[in-house]
């Protein structure tokens, strides 16, 4: 062995034998410093702090809707922690004898006793009660708006397909963890909450009645379904949605922000503001922001005021019982799904109409949102990254189909306030139900076309302005007496989101002629991809070229263009300043014009003589 | 941006207005013009009046230290409320009516405590912290062919190392535990959850010769008291000294209608009630809310929850909604006393339906 060569890896931890390197000498550090040092002497974090204090994120306002999210759910965990010291999590029953005189004396769960305690008794409690059940409507809301954001951009394309995934079950989960949570104080309404979950458990085929007693420990309600509740609703869910939180907003760290399309910003960076301080002091005063706001809502707005509910009593229900709005898609589902659906087949009863919209109908919806990235990188056989979002109306379809969705949704959850709208607008409740059963397969479809035509009317309006510019409401006369409006070209920075799309074309079938001389056309599977490409790709408006733009600037005449020197720069002091801005204008001229005349090898901009 | 082929710089086409020249372009044949329009680069940047003015600077300084003041004050008054109001006091507060003083004084203080501070950071961030675009680099998510390379390489490395491959007494006897040892879990899970239901969801408390007793006070029905178009809550007699009353009232509610009994279409019905009266389970068939709404005119029960409606008329068939079974009807009668008593338990099972209850 060379006795010079440097031992590597475990064999030079063997030969070692000189004490290793000292710490290095360094100069007096501030506090600050100092403390810093010590951590990253201890943890090596220099290099990944400064990367991520250097992090770059695009500003964008609709950017903001998954950070309310991410920041409900830190105020439904300070909330919520603070809510387990009081709260009782027990079915056992009690006398009531705290301050809400309307319900002394009356027998009720020590999950409600404790519940009224903290609204009531606990100084502070009832803020924080508000604060939370606020926090949990915000956060699903946040969450559905910061989905369609997602959708609707095409955010969710390659890289971000996994994203899409883990987005879509924390926000099954989410909705899921709400519901828990409002069952929990045993109040009037959320005990009826469980009392039909305890039904739509009862329908699953076969199993359903031993699920049911598994669940509730027994014949409903039981004594074991609020604790157990609890424990799903803090720990449980909590877990899986801050597990599966981090893990998107570690992806959303290693993917680098999304950015809109614009001057300057491109597939291969991101334009943005640094983390440290810009987005800092706008995210973390961004936290504040929202705490703020949801604590002014909880201080001036009641929310579920179980007190006026009154405790759960299996005999008791009450109107206009509807559960938090998250739940209303399935609860409308439930709602406008037809009785009929219920069989008695060989002396066994299958309850279609129970097991299907309370236990099919959220599954299948979130399944099919989990699934659209993979389905439309098939249809479009896109491999590559994407980092710019789409406008939506440059994706047509896909934004028709969203709003599909969106309708269908919305249908449904109108439907969980049937009997509200039918008291509110004296209307009959029958046919309320009877025409959101029809709408319910008519106006998704429509939403669909409806929502196609106008992202297309878009396109075409951008194409518009693109080749003509904006209206400037100068009207001009010309030499010859004839009058047009003077067009304002596009700035080239906005012109440049209009133009910046890819149009994207159906894909081909290419035919083949085999080895018998007989003419393929592919296997099924590709005709029905090119079937599906072309539904969705068939009828887009191409961006505008550069080639068309010069074309339009000369009326039509491309070759025009191929000229050298003398545009309508309004060169010469005499020329007056609309010279060379009259492309809209001049395409309105009609044929008959006596400006036509002068076509052929001259620039239609007209010149006065003077 | 390869995705849309730009290049560094350079115009595409020349301003609007003037034309394109075939000596500036590189496309030969299309007179110079680019395929496509080409990314013009950000726009020039325009600096903000506090850039520009120290006044300016100064006046947003003092606008975000005004609100973080705003924001100290306001936990100073929470502080303050938080001993000084008691929970008791209710105040009429303009534009919300009757409201606990201390849940809007600690609400406010709080919400504009907090709210001061994200609106100062952000106006700070806004007029006083750099607002130049910065541009970071992507890079694909694709590991490069090396680092695949080694990464595939050390895993079968690895394996071959642990010698998997060549040991399937190993193999298979790893794949038995592994594929075995969650059962306990499961088992003790699924086993302990609750009891198996047996009879529970066809059986209530009801039983021959129990009397009807208001729900919730518990006193008996006299027949005579039930005049046409009167509405009972009825529970059995003695339910409240079962070992599981909230269970059995679960299932044992009844609503018991006076009714004219030229009315019912239903021979059934009408011998199953007694004289103008009929008691019917008041657990919906379809997800088991309570039909409490009885509307008296059409003789219809209206469930709360999903809206099914059931006609006493037609034995409670339902006659709109989701639900598809009519409400099962509980024999009645009334003992020597004249009050009301189930002339027997329900025939068939109450509440939602359920894969074997036929």
């Amino acid at each position: 062995m060379n006795p010079k060569a440097v031992p590597k890896g475990v064999a030079a931890l063997r030969a070692r034998e000189d004490p290793g390197p000292q710490a290095p000498e360094e100069a007096p550090l501030s506090k600050v410093g100092a403390l810093a040092s010590w951590v990253d002497e201890r943890a090596g974090a220099a290099k990944p702090m400064s990367y991520l204090l250097k992090k770059v994120f695009p500003d964008h306002w609709s950017f903001m809707l998954g950070e309310i999210a991410m920041f409900s759910l830190v105020i439904l965990l300070i909330t919520g922690t603070f809510l387990t010291f009081w709260f009782v999590p027990s079915a056992g029953q009690v006398i009531y004898n705290g301050s809400y005189v309307p319900l002394k004396g009356i027998s009720m769960s020590e999950a409600f006793k404790s519940t009224l305690d903290i609204s009531f008794d606990v100084r502070g409690g009832l803020i924080l009660r508000q604060i939370h059940h606020w926090a949990a409507l915000l956060f699903t809301v946040s969450i559905t708006v910061h989905m369609f954001r997602v959708f609707f951009t095409g955010a969710f394309r390659k890289p971000r397909e996994i994203n899409w995934v883990i987005g879509t079950v924390l926000s099954l989960l989410a909705i899921n963890e709400g519901f828990t949570g409002y069952s929990l104080p045993d109040d009037l309404l959320s005990g009826t909450g469980l009392r039909a979950a305890e039904g739509f458990i009862q329908s699953v085929p076969v199993i359903g009645s031993y699920l049911a007693y598994f669940v509730f420990d027994g014949p409903f309600p039981g004594e074991a379904i609020i604790p157990r509740l609890f424990t799903v609703h803090v720990l449980l869910l909590p877990a899986l949605i801050i597990g599966l939180f981090t893990a998107h907003i570690v992806l959303v760290a290693v993917h680098k922000h999304t950015q809109y399309p614009g001057p300057g910003k491109t597939n291969d960076n991101v334009v943005g503001y640094p983390f440290m301080p810009v987005y800092l002091a706008k995210s973390g005063g961004f936290f504040f922001i929202v705490f703020g706001i949801t604590t002014l809502m909880a201080a001036l707005v009641a929310i579920n005021p179980i007190w006026l509910y009154g405790p759960y009593g299996p005999t008791m229900g009450t109107a206009g019982s509807q559960p938090d709005w998250y739940m209303g898609f399935a609860d409308g589902a439930l709602r406008l799904f037809p009785g009929f659906f219920e069989f008695n087949i060989f002396g066994y009863t299958l309850s279609l109409n129970v097991f299907i919209p309370s236990l099919i109908v959220m599954p299948l919806l979130y399944s099919i949102a989990g699934a659209y990235p993979f389905i439309e990188s098939w249809v479009t056989g896109d491999k590559r990254e994407h980092h710019l979002l789409d406008r939506p109306r440059n994706a047509p379809t896909r934004t028709g189909l969203g709003a599909m969705a969106i309708s269908f949704y919305l249908i449904l959850f109108i439907a969980a306030g049937d009997d509200l709208i039918a008291i509110k607008l004296g209307l009959s409740i029958n046919q309320i139900v009877r025409t959101l059963q029809v709408m319910l397969i008519v106006v998704p479809p429509l939403a669909y076309w409806v929502t196609k035509r106008i992202c297309l009317s878009l396109q075409r309006r951008d194409h518009d302005l693109v080749l003509h510019g904006h209206e400037s409401g100068r009207i001009v006369r010309t030499a010859e007496g004839s009058f047009f409006e003077v067009h304002e070209p596009l700035p080239e920075y906005d012109r440049w989101t209009l133009v910046q799309h890819e149009t994207l074309t159906p894909l081909q079938l290419t035919a083949t002629v085999d080895t018998h001389g007989k003419r393929r056309t592919g296997s099924r599977g590709q005709r029905l991809r090119a079937k599906v490409s072309s539904f969705y790709f068939a009828d887009g408006v191409p961006a505008v070229t550069p080639a068309e733009l010069v074309a339009a600037h000369h009326d039509g005449s491309a070759g025009e263009a191929i000229e050298t020197g003398q545009g309508g720069e309004g060169q010469g002091s005499g020329a007056p300043e609309w010279v060379g801005q009259l492309h809209g204008g001049a395409d309105e001229r009609p044929d008959t014009d006596a400006y036509a005349g002068h076509e052929g090898g001259v620039d239609p901009a007209p010149t006065p003589e003077n | 941006m390869s995705e849309h082929g730009t290049e560094s710089a350079g115009e595409g086409v020349s301003q609007p207005g003037t034309t394109a020249r075939l000596d500036q372009g590189d496309i030969e044949g299309s007179g110079g013009i680019l395929e496509r329009f080409t990314n013009p680069g950000l726009p020039p940047h325009v600096p903000r009046s506090a850039d520009l003015d120290e006044k300016a600077a100064h006046r947003a300084e003092r606008q975000v230290a005004a609100l973080f003041g705003i924001s100290m004050v306001a936990t100073v008054i929470f502080l303050v409320a938080y001993f000084a109001i008691d929970q008791k006091t209710y105040e009429s507060i303009p534009g919300i009516g009757q409201a606990s003083l201390s849940n809007v004084v600690l609400g406010v203080s709080l919400g504009v405590s907090l709210l001061c501070i994200g609106l100062g950071a952000v106006h700070w961030a806004r007029t006083l912290m750099p607002d130049t675009e910065v541009a970071e680099d992507r890079h694909p998510q694709r590991s490069s062919d090396q680092a695949r390379r080694d990464a595939v390489e050390t895993a079968t490395s690895g394996r071959a190392a642990s010698q998997i491959g060549r040991r399937p007494m190993i193999k298979f006897t790893l794949g038995g535990a592994l594929g075995l040892f969650a059962l306990p879990l499961v088992l003790q899970l699924a086993g302990s959850l609750g009891p198996l239901p047996e009879a529970g969801l066809s059986t209530t408390f009801w039983r021959k010769g129990m009397r009807l007793v208001r729900d919730p006070e518990m006193t008996p029905i006299k027949a005579s008291d039930v005049t046409l178009g009167s509405v009972f809550h009825v529970i059995p007699e003695g339910i409240d000294t079962s070992a599981h009353v909230l269970e059995e009232k679960a299932k044992a509610a009844v609503i018991l209608i006076g009714i004219d009994a030229a009315l019912i279409q239903v021979p059934k019905e009408r011998a199953w009630g007694y004289g103008s009266m009929v008691a019917y389970s008041k657990i919906c068939t379809h997800v088991g809310c309570p039909v409490g709404l009885y509307e008296h005119r059409t003789h219809h029960l209206l469930c709360p929850c999903h809206q099914s409606t059931f006609d006493v008329t037609q034995n409670c068939a339902v006659i709109f909604g989701p639900a598809h079974r009519p409400l099962p009807q509980l024999p009645i009668t009334v003992d020597a006393q004249g009050y009301l008593v189930a002339e027997s338990g329900f025939h068939e099972p109450v509440g939602p339906s359920f894969w074997e209850r036929g």
